[in-house]
């Protein structure tokens, strides 16, 4: 008598493109609960106390650390701004020039903690409300406990390195690029769709590996990436995807292909963006930071659109996409681990473990020179490339803390 | 339902000091201390109360207080989350474990332990919370459960057959330690299983008051698990169907009917004791499961639009009780003994021969009895419009053997009831017993 219904597969919801450079400044105060972090500063915390844990109370006009001393090892500062202005806290080394660690944007009423491993030695506090000047400083002393570990802020050269090594990547993967995109171009203008449907995985996986670069620019990415459920009402529909459609409209209901001219607008105008990101890109820099969010924000996207299959739904070749965000993670990552080996092994060793687990399941998706298409991967293999994104996804999303 | 056992008593400012502040509680988020302490009162009630009721589950006891919601002690002698008071909702969860690495196992139960260890006492999942720590890292908690209590919340711990044993591969040096009752259920008549809802190698039982706190304890085991194990499943639960102590009132399930009135209670240590643990000595292969339980879980569908068509007679005949009291229909009141002999007009048992009473009594069942533990659900509603709901069915029993692989053979043959259910989930895990402070949950199997 029950006619047993399953529940339907709910259309996955169209995810807002993850714009993962952005965080590397933001200004994102977020309120804390005070109530509770006042606690900190009370007295009745006893003997008992962690003696890495400072506070700081920080005023337009004074600085004052709930002590000038700490065992080596993780410190936290607490910082609470109870002034007007916008302050600052940092610790600097004995030269009183070198920054061990730092936390701005502090508005007032806000309270920030500053986490670092300090080696024993002598070093100075400082606030620096209103951002300007020296700071407020006072001497601080950590005294050698046993329990330490490698210096923050003590690979300048590292940073250096790793920070011109992706750049020079960036450059590389945009040459790449443009070169790729001018014979896809050509070949799809020509009307010779076989060799545009042959290239434009290929051509895109350059694309792929520094999209959050691309997407830094804010007006680049939508023009030449969006897909078509990205798009509001009235926006017109231009680059790859656009051309996607047009090369496989085997989904499209009642699709009207493109004429000649049509297609030379569409490619003409997808070459112009790509020289421009080819262009904007021979001068670019980035800080540790930067390329840590970046590696984090690629993964971000291959959870949200890649491993689901919605980033190329007329193509399917979302798998070729899934690759090129992996590498591009994976060579950021490379990149800043000669940082990361120093200041925090453990983490170090699991990101390597999940990255190649990772990289062994796709390896199992391969056909040809390329990857099987989304509809060939079975379920179960989906739920196993799933589940290895969130194991690397999570210790990832460390990286930016540790390295920076 | 008495108003002690209620999480919306009022907070009250006391100065006493956290009861175990973790090393990092100092200025780090702590949603007991949003509430003053108080949780730490209870809590040092419960403890103090734990003598007083003499059942071997006596580290979660109810801790009727009027001074604000339960906090339940994590650590003791069995798991907390099973003797404990129903609380009114439920998040349940069920892993597949994805390392091959017996070390990343032990790990994740380390560090599962450390984290519901400190949840259940209304902190946060790690050792900074939700607003501290590195200012350029993801908060080591998820932030949700800000300014809640716990909620009376438990996080409660079982390893299903495939951790011991997949496709006769001994996965993590187990196999020899699986105890003989811990096999997947057998497909029971009418079962329409659905694989993606069934099984698993870990599960999670985590039941509060608030279903905020509760899915929170979730989300955050999920998290810290993500690269060791990964979620087969979950499942949430909106209303407690059965009551585990006498101070709780018998609530109803989705038919409108008291639910679990025959159930066992922490107040009857000697049923608890018979049906609930695994005594030493049950397995010689699994000595480390003395003093644990069985969980057998079972989604049950209920056909929720055809039964509300169904007259008042056919439903109280179906079920062998009165909507109303739930009463027996061979009269007395919700607590009196049904008389199954007691014939109606036409010779015909007042008590149905099919009346779900009637079948599933101890008495008819040599005796045994089930901890019934289960939550009513609505997953939204189906295609066709219809309440995709039911009872999620959880029962701590002492071998699923003699304690409900028989019974429910029974109930799925000739059960009147069975008409309008339909089974779409099922598993069966081994809950071992409670962790002392410092070790992790199931340590002795790993011994």
């Amino acid at each position: 008598m029950f006619v047993p219904t399953r529940r339907p597969r709910s259309p996955q919801p169209v995810l807002r493109r993850l714009a993962p450079f952005a965080t590397a400044g933001a200004l994102l105060a977020l309120p804390v609960l005070t109530g509770c972090t006042d606690n900190a500063q009370s007295s009745n915390d006893g003997p008992s106390a962690d003696p890495r844990a400072l506070s700081v109370a920080a005023s337009d006009t004074a600085c004052t650390v709930s002590g000038t001393t700490a065992p080596s090892g993780k410190l936290t500062f607490t910082v609470t701004n109870s002034g007007s202005k916008v302050n600052e806290f940092y610790l600097l080394a004995a030269d009183g020039l070198r920054i061990v660690g730092e936390i701005e944007n502090i508005g007032p009423g806000i309270t920030r903690d500053l986490v670092l491993t300090a080696p024993a030695g002598g070093y100075f506090t400082a606030c620096k409300p209103g951002m300007v000047g020296d700071g407020i400083r006072a001497p601080f002393a950590v005294a050698e406990s046993g329990q330490d570990t490698t210096a923050d802020g003590n690979d300048g050269e590292l940073v250096a390195v790793a920070n011109k090594n992706y750049a020079a990547y960036v450059r590389d993967q945009t040459d790449s690029l443009l070169t790729g995109t001018e014979e896809f171009v050509k070949a799809y203008k020509a009307g010779d769709d076989s060799a545009a449907r042959a290239l434009y995985p290929q051509v895109r996986l350059h694309w792929e590996r520094i999209e959050p670069v691309a997407e830094s620019f804010g007006d680049l990415d939508p023009k030449t990436d969006a897909r078509q459920a990205d798009l509001e009402s009235g926006q017109r529909w231009t680059g790859w995807h656009r051309i996607e459609k047009d090369l496989w409209p085997a989904r499209a209901k009642g699709y009207e292909a493109l004429s000649t001219s049509a297609r030379a607008t569409y490619a003409d105008d997808l070459l112009k963006n790509i020289t421009t990101l080819h262009d904007r890109t021979r001068t670019i820099s980035f800080t540790t930071d930067q390329i840590a969010n970046g590696a984090r924000g690629l993964l971000d996207e291959v959870a949200a659109t890649k491993v689901t299959g919605e980033e190329e739904y007329w193509s399917r070749t979302d798998l070729y996409d899934f690759q090129a965000n992996v590498d591009g993670a994976r060579v950021a990552y490379e990149g800043l681990r000669p940082i990361l080996q120093q200041r925090d092994a453990a983490l170090d060793t699991q990101l390597d473990t999940r990255f190649t687990a990772l990289q062994s399941l796709l390896d199992r998706q391969r056909s040809g020179d390329g990857f099987k298409l989304y509809d060939q991967v079975s379920k179960s293999d989906v739920k196993g490339l799933s589940d290895a994104v969130n194991a690397l996804a999570e210790p990832l999303s460390k990286l930016t803390a540790a390295v920076s | 339902m008495p108003d002690q056992l209620r999480p919306d008593a009022p907070p009250v400012e006391e100065d006493a000091p956290a009861a175990e502040p973790s090393p990092r509680a100092r200025g780090r988020f702590s949603r007991r201390r949003v509430l003053g302490a108080t949780g730490a009162g209870v809590a040092g009630a419960a403890v103090g109360l734990a003598g007083g009721i003499g059942v071997a589950g006596a580290a979660t006891v109810p801790t009727p207080t009027p001074s604000g919601p339960p906090v339940y002690p994590f650590y003791g002698e069995h798991q907390a989350g099973i003797t404990t008071p129903a609380q009114d909702r439920l998040h349940f969860a069920a892993f597949d474990v994805t390392t091959s690495s017996r070390a990343e196992l032990v790990s994740l139960l380390q560090d599962w332990t450390e984290a519901a260890a400190r949840m259940t006492q209304g902190e946060g999942a790690g050792e900074y919370g939700p607003t501290s720590g590195p200012y350029d890292a993801p908060p080591d908690d998820t932030g949700e459960a800000i300014g809640l209590p716990a909620s009376g919340l438990t996080i409660t711990f079982g390893f299903g057959p495939s951790l011991f044993r997949e496709s006769g591969r001994d996965r993590f040096g187990l196999a020899a330690r699986q105890p003989a009752a811990l096999r997947r259920l057998p497909l029971f008549p009418g079962d329409n299983l659905d694989e993606s809802r069934s099984d698993g190698d870990l599960c999670i039982q985590a039941c509060a008051d608030d279903p905020q706190v509760a899915v929170h304890a979730i989300r955050n085991l999920a998290r810290i698990a993500f690269g060791r194990a990964a979620m087969r499943w979950s499942q949430l639960g909106f209303g407690r169907t059965s009551s585990t102590s006498t101070a709780q009132v018998t609530a109803r399930n989705l038919f409108g009917f008291k639910d679990g009135t025959m159930n066992l209670k922490a107040e009857d240590p000697a049923g608890v004791a018979g049906h609930v643990w695994v005594p030493d000595g049950a397995d010689p292969k699994a000595a480390w499961l003395a003093g644990g339980s069985y969980l057998v879980t079972r989604r049950i569908n209920m056909t929720i639009e055809i039964w509300d068509r169904q007259p008042l007679s056919e439903q109280e005949r179906v079920i062998g009780r009165t909507k109303a009291e739930g009463a027996p229909l061979s009269g007395g009141g919700e607590y009196t003994q049904p008389d199954f002999a007691m014939m109606g007009s036409g010779q015909q048992p007042i008590v149905a021969t099919d009346a779900h009473v009637r079948l599933a009594h101890p008495d008819n069942n040599g005796g045994v009895q089930l901890l019934r533990r289960g939550y009513n659900f609505v997953d939204g509603s189906t295609a066709l419009g219809r309440l995709d709901a039911g009872l999620f069915f959880m029962a701590y029993v002492t071998d699923p053997r003699t304690h409900y692989i028989p019974l429910q053979t029974k109930l799925s043959r000739t059960d009147g009831l069975s008409e309008y259910l339909q089974h779409t989930g099922s598993a069966l895990f081994a809950v071992p017993p409670g962790a002392k402070p410092g070790e992790h949950v199931g340590q002795a199997l790993f011994a």
